[in-house]
């Protein structure tokens, strides 16, 4: 009797929870996505194309292309070096250089941000020998860049770290002593081990790339059609009450996201059969 | 001819290895034996390049390797897990070794090809090369690091925990096999355990470790009958330790009438052709083990037997060591 009574009870509390989770995710998550979607095609489809082909938004668009290009690569070399140096070797100071990576996560991005600005910028610390030179970072595409790459950073270290860390260097090992130099045994050993974990982290990181606000905000100065990505002609538009322009761009954003959420998805379940399926 | 000459080794403020000597006759078959953290894994490693030592040599045929790599030492090196690659086939992880040799080194993709088929056939995986390593069972899988380390030709075999990760029948098996394969091939060969009786069965010398030294190298018959300190004797199969620092084995007991130690009888259960007898001393707290040949009837428990033994040996300055 009281085994019934107890398992009745689990089971109302378990539907009550999965109806809270349900109620707060349709409201937080889907109902904002849907209202972004309804928005931009309030006036019709045409009116959509046209916020899109703007050519401020053409070139914001292009913008953020551009900083993805650049920053995303540049991340997967650092994000690989790092985990491979902090995970096959012993050396002093691997623990700082840990806490380093995760530095980008727990600092507001606005003040990283301002840091860029603070070294590059027309009074910072070396504004004035760059001034002297000619080289433009801040309020520029070279600051929209490296405040991105600066952001972005953890996410593929912080993928394949704990991963590296799984499969030890056993494998390394046993490649060297087959004859394998390093290069070899990067690309045939320890690049197939990691390549599921290292395609979630890029498209993490593209993700966070393409829809980063704060940090390149600061940097950017809002030149329109110069140094506008994305979330910031959003932004602007916004402000400006052109409400399907912001509502049109905000979508193509929305849409990157659910992109990056399905092929993360694939991307688990395969990583997963792979996982799963080779480990002892 | 290998030769380790005085290795030390320390990781951080451990000292893994103090000043270790071990010679290795060609065509040998040497088990490396200890409890964990003796530093027989170590001393692989260090022989193999995947380590380096902090003073000493290593030295192949008169020659210091100590500066070399892995590599360039063409050492076969099998994992305790295996370490294939999981992302390739049975027939890429035996053909790797070949595969990633440069310029006029690698052979053709064909003589590649052939020599890991040959391979396979030699460790009886013929007709399993397509699969993964993940479609392997444990045993396969060892045969196949094996197959693979055995590719680029190694003048020395190095197994660290070669039956580790295996259960006892296919253990037993992969045993006997590999020391057919050792003799077959003249290889010369070197395996880290901490199972005595793998030792005592597989090797031709058995070095015993502890606390990052060498107790003693033998012939398993001279590890076992003649220890040479207090613990090979109780590692290396078991002991009892009788009053006056008697170190006594328990088929080396036997139970007399007149005169010996007496043994109060707790326990007796049949071991193999014997049976097996345990007590404590009388009036103390230590433990007696005995075998009796399982054709006489054994003591009842509760009794008390006398003992004696026949083969005894001691210690000078039994426990304290500098």
């Amino acid at each position: 009797m009281s085994r019934t009574a107890s398992t009745t009870e689990g089971r109302t509390s378990q539907a009550l929870l999965i109806a809270a989770a349900m109620i707060f995710l349709a409201f937080f998550l889907l109902l904002p996505l849907v209202a972004v979607f309804t928005e931009a095609f309030k006036q019709g489809i045409g009116a959509f194309g046209q916020a899109v082909m703007h050519p401020d938004a053409w070139a914001a668009i292009r913008l953020t292309l551009l900083i993805a290009a650049i920053s995303v690569p540049l991340n997967v070399v650092f994000g690989v070096a790092a985990s491979w140096a902090i995970t096959k070797f012993h050396f002093p100071g691997r623990h700082l250089l840990i806490t380093f990576i995760d530095l980008p996560f727990s600092v507001s991005p606005v003040v990283s941000g301002l840091i860029f600005v603070l070294l590059f910028g027309a009074h910072g610390l070396l504004g004035p020998w760059l001034a002297e030179h000619d080289i433009k970072i801040i309020f520029a595409v070279p600051g929209i860049v490296l405040a991105t790459v600066f952001i972005t950073f953890p996410f593929v270290a912080r993928e394949l770290i704990p991963l590296m860390q799984e499969q030890g260097k056993d494998d390394e090992e046993a490649a060297i002593s087959l004859g394998a130099n390093g290069w070899q045994t990067f690309w045939h050993v320890t690049l197939p081990n990691i390549r599921w974990g290292l395609l979630y982290g890029v498209l993490l990181c593209n993700a966070r790339a393409m829809g980063e606000f704060g940090a390149v905000s600061v940097v950017s100065g809002h030149i329109r059609g110069e140094t506008n990505t994305m979330p910031l002609h959003v932004e602007i538009l916004y402000n400006e009450y052109d409400f399907v322009g912001a509502f049109a761009v905000a979508s193509l954003l929305a849409a990157l996201a659910l992109v990056t959420l399905i092929a993360k998805s694939i991307l688990e379940w395969r990583f997963d059969l792979h996982h799963g399926g080779a480990v002892h | 001819m290998i030769k380790v000459q005085n290795i030390t080794k320390h990781f951080g403020a451990f000292a893994a290895l103090y000043g270790v000597d071990l010679e290795v006759q060609p065509g040998e078959f040497i088990a490396l034996l200890g409890p964990s953290g003796s530093g027989k894994t170590t001393l692989l490693r260090i022989i193999a390049g995947l380590e380096f030592q902090d003073g000493g040599q290593v030295l192949f045929n008169d020659e210091d390797v100590s500066s070399r790599s892995v590599g360039e030492r063409q050492v076969g090196f099998v994992f305790q897990h295996y370490a294939l690659f999981r992302h390739m086939t049975v027939a890429e992880n035996v053909a790797f070794g070949l595969s990633v040799r440069k310029g006029k080194n690698r052979p053709t993709k064909a003589a590649i090809r052939a020599r890991a088929e040959e391979l396979l056939r030699l460790v009886q995986l013929e007709g399993l090369g397509h699969r993964y390593p993940g479609q392997l069972s444990g045993g396969q899988r060892q045969r196949v690091a094996l197959a693979r380390a055995l590719a680029i030709e190694p003048k020395l075999l190095l197994l660290d925990e070669p039956f580790g990760a295996l259960d006892a029948k296919v253990r037993k098996d992969l045993r006997r096999w590999l020391k057919d394969l050792h003799t077959q091939m003249g290889l010369t060969s070197i395996f880290v355990t901490h199972d005595q009786e793998e030792a005592l069965e597989l090797a031709d010398r058995v070095v015993v470790m502890d606390h990052g030294r060498i107790d003693q190298a033998g012939t398993p018959e001279q590890v076992y009958m003649e220890p040479a300190t207090p613990f090979v004797s109780h590692f290396v199969g078991e002991t009892n330790l009788l009053p006056g620092g008697l170190h006594v084995r328990p088929h080396d007991l036997e139970i007399v009438t007149d005169g010996g130690d007496p043994v109060v009888v707790d326990n007796l259960f049949r071991k193999g052709g014997f049976w097996r007898v345990e007590g404590k001393l009388a009036g103390s707290d230590t433990v007696i083990e005995l075998d009796l040949d399982a054709s006489l009837p054994p003591p009842a428990l509760g009794t008390t037997i006398f003992i004696r033994p026949r083969r005894s040996k001691t210690f000078p300055q039994t426990g304290v060591s500098p």
